[in-house]
């Protein structure tokens, strides 16, 4: 399974956090648990209040609406951010498509979180114009 | 010579082992005993209790038991004021409160030792003592286990053996330092200069049982005490004296945010090296004497090479809300250890797995899996239309189940042609991703501002729909205005 121990090495080897320092790094992973999910477990819910933003650590996630998958995201990518950031339940499902590690941040600390780190910040935004551009090409 | 044919549970095949004896293994015991589950109870101690043998090390519970309640202790509703009792059936009334001579609302360590010994001897809790678990093997039909008295047969093996190994994050030189476990009496760190490493439940237990002692007092993580959070977090605010003193500006006292980069031998002194967290910088603490309050790990021995995934930095299995390892199908975890199967973490917020108010709850619901798993129906009691009401409104009321175990276990009633169905307390994670008949789950949910609500999902045409109804000053949910609410969102549904 590629198990280490330690959590934040991990998360120092994804791009996301590529901009942090070692010790900001460490504050991280104390700061957020990391939660995982067997293959076919469920981690968003359309339609659910309460959900937070996950960062894949190891594995990888499938998202579905209405059963039908429409993307699959790996290590360093973020989901669940259009819920937190809107303020509305997700508008898909999205499972475990591995065994899947992430951190999770919950929903009340991702503004400061993003605050406090702005580089990750600026990472999640061209992860996401970078997700829009496809969805643009797709529909055109 | 000890006659081992004298012990219980002797070597052999059974349905369910289950290995432990303190308040998981005890409580799993009862439940298995209850549904009629052929079982066996192993213990490397000698006696009844497990942690709180030895812990917490400044002998004060942080959980709260009522002694005296508006309900009799024999009741279920009684639960709800007593978070250290195990749950008791078949008329065994709570015991914790028995053993509490009311300095406080909680607890010491030896009262609860004492309820449990008294638990296992009025519930004829049955445990082969001494036994220990050695080894692990998958057999085609279960597991084999290993141990001190020989070799155990079984289906589903019940692990509560703990969280109590101590765990200690990479740092240089942690070997200079010594483990929350390996803590003194407070008088041997009289008028020297201490360092305690972490900031959470054991960290601060130490440091407020240390204040009247040490000289100076350091306690140092990277994460900050989180204060708006305190209230609602299982850290007890009396613990938190250290905190006050550092915040209010008092002398010999530091509560600091950094990331220890190592500790070294000086003079025969320690020094501790960090980085600051939330103001960035290099720190130095020189001590007579560090601790680190790094927290535990459970004793998985060779259940890693089997393929138990874990999860919280290797600490604890990573479970189903069943409680099952989510690698490794029939090994089951009760107990603290079942702090592994985290739920949905609506709003962010965990189950109380860590204690024995929440995992009491946790253990009778893996046992009815588990009895299922072996061909044993649960009860499920047929209800009238008009009953589904008064129910949903009762557990919202006063459910323990629900009330401690917040985001995390339900009560569901099923709807089919068949009728109505009582299906008991389910928790919430399964009801909601498995899909089936028709159905409402009841829960009580905490959300990001920490205010408590009834939530009523129901599930039509395995579509689920959440219905979150308004808090309540005294969580009365039982009155008119609920009772027409909860009626309109299950009408469509009866």
């Amino acid at each position: 399974m590629g198990e280490s121990k330690d959590i934040a090495e991990r998360l120092a080897g994804l791009a996301l956090f590529a901009d942090l320092t070692p010790t900001q790094v460490e504050a991280i992973a104390h700061r957020f648990e990391e939660e995982v999910f067997a293959e076919g477990q469920r981690i968003l819910r359309t339609g659910l209040t309460g959900a937070g933003l996950f960062v894949i650590v190891e594995g990888q996630a499938v998202i579905r609406i209405d059963g039908t998958e429409r993307a699959r995201f790996g290590p360093g990518e973020v989901f669940g951010e259009i819920g937190v950031l809107t303020g509305e339940p997700p508008n898909a499902d999205v499972e475990a498509a591995t065994i899947l590690r992430c951190l999770e941040i919950p929903h009340a600390e991702v503004q400061p979180f993003l605050i406090e780190f702005p580089h990750v910040m600026y990472r999640m935004l061209q992860a996401e114009a970078r997700r829009l551009r496809i969805t643009t090409e797709w529909k055109t | 010579m000890e006659d081992l044919a004298a012990k219980p549970y002797p070597p052999g095949r059974y349905d369910v082992v289950v290995v432990g004896s303190g308040p998981g293994g005890l409580q799993s015991s009862h439940a298995l005993t209850g549904l009629g589950v052929r079982h066996a109870v192993i213990s490397a101690d000698d006696a009844p209790g497990g942690m709180f043998r030895r812990f917490p090390i400044f002998e004060r519970l942080i959980s709260w038991t009522k002694p005296d309640a508006p309900v009799g202790r024999d009741t279920r509703e009684y639960e709800w004021y007593d978070h250290n009792s195990l749950v008791g059936e078949r008329g065994l009334p709570a015991l914790a409160p028995e053993f509490m001579d009311r300095t406080f609302d909680v607890p010491s360590r030896a009262e609860m030792e004492a309820s449990l010994v008294a638990f296992a001897d009025r519930a004829d809790v049955k445990v082969r003592y001494g036994c220990r678990w050695e080894a692990t093997r998958r057999e085609e039909d279960g597991f084999t286990l290993e141990t001190s008295d020989g070799e155990y047969r079984c289906r589903f093996v019940i692990f509560a053996v703990g969280v109590t190994q101590p765990w200690v994050p990479t740092i240089r030189g942690a070997e200079h330092a010594a483990h929350y476990v390996e803590t003194r009496p407070p008088g041997a760190y009289q008028d020297k200069r201490v360092v305690i490493i972490g900031k959470r439940n054991s960290g601060f237990e130490v440091g407020n049982g240390l204040l009247p002692w040490a000289s100076q007092l350091v306690l140092v993580s990277p994460r900050p005490v989180q204060i708006g959070l305190l209230p609602h977090s299982p850290l007890r605010l009396r613990y938190l004296q250290p905190y006050e003193e550092y915040v209010r500006g008092g002398a010999g006292t530091f509560v600091v945010d950094a990331a220890i980069s190592a500790i070294e031998r000086v003079n025969g002194s320690r020094r501790v090296i960090a980085e600051g967290t939330t103001r960035p910088g290099r720190l130095e603490f020189d001590a007579d004497e560090v601790i680190l309050a790094t927290g535990f790990q459970a004793p998985l021995q060779d259940l890693r090479d089997l393929g138990v995934a874990t999860v919280l930095n290797d600490r604890i299995p990573a479970q189903s809300p069943f409680f099952e390892s989510l690698t490794v199908p029939g090994l089951f975890f009760a107990g603290n250890t079942s702090a592994g199967a985290r739920g949905m973490r609506k709003h962010g917020v965990s189950p109380n797995s860590t204690s024995v108010n929440g995992f009491r709850y946790n253990a009778r619901v893996l046992v009815e899996h588990v009895a299922e798993r072996l061909g044993i129906e649960r009860e499920r009691p047929r209800l009238e239309r008009n009953e589904v009401v008064p129910l949903i409104l009762h557990e919202l009321s006063s459910a323990p189940e629900l009330w401690i175990q917040k985001n995390f276990l339900s009560r569901v009633v099923t709807v089919s042609g068949k009728g109505i169905f009582d299906e008991g307390i389910v928790p919430l994670e399964h009801f909601l991703d498995t899909g089936g008949e028709d159905a409402v789950a009841a829960a009580i949910e905490m959300d990001e501002r920490a205010t408590i609500h009834p939530t009523v999902y129901v599930r039509r045409g395995n579509r689920i729909a959440e219905h979150e109804l308004p808090p309540h000053p005294v969580h009365a949910y039982d009155g008119h205005l609920y009772a027409q609410e909860v009626e309109a969102r299950l009408e469509a549904l009866l």
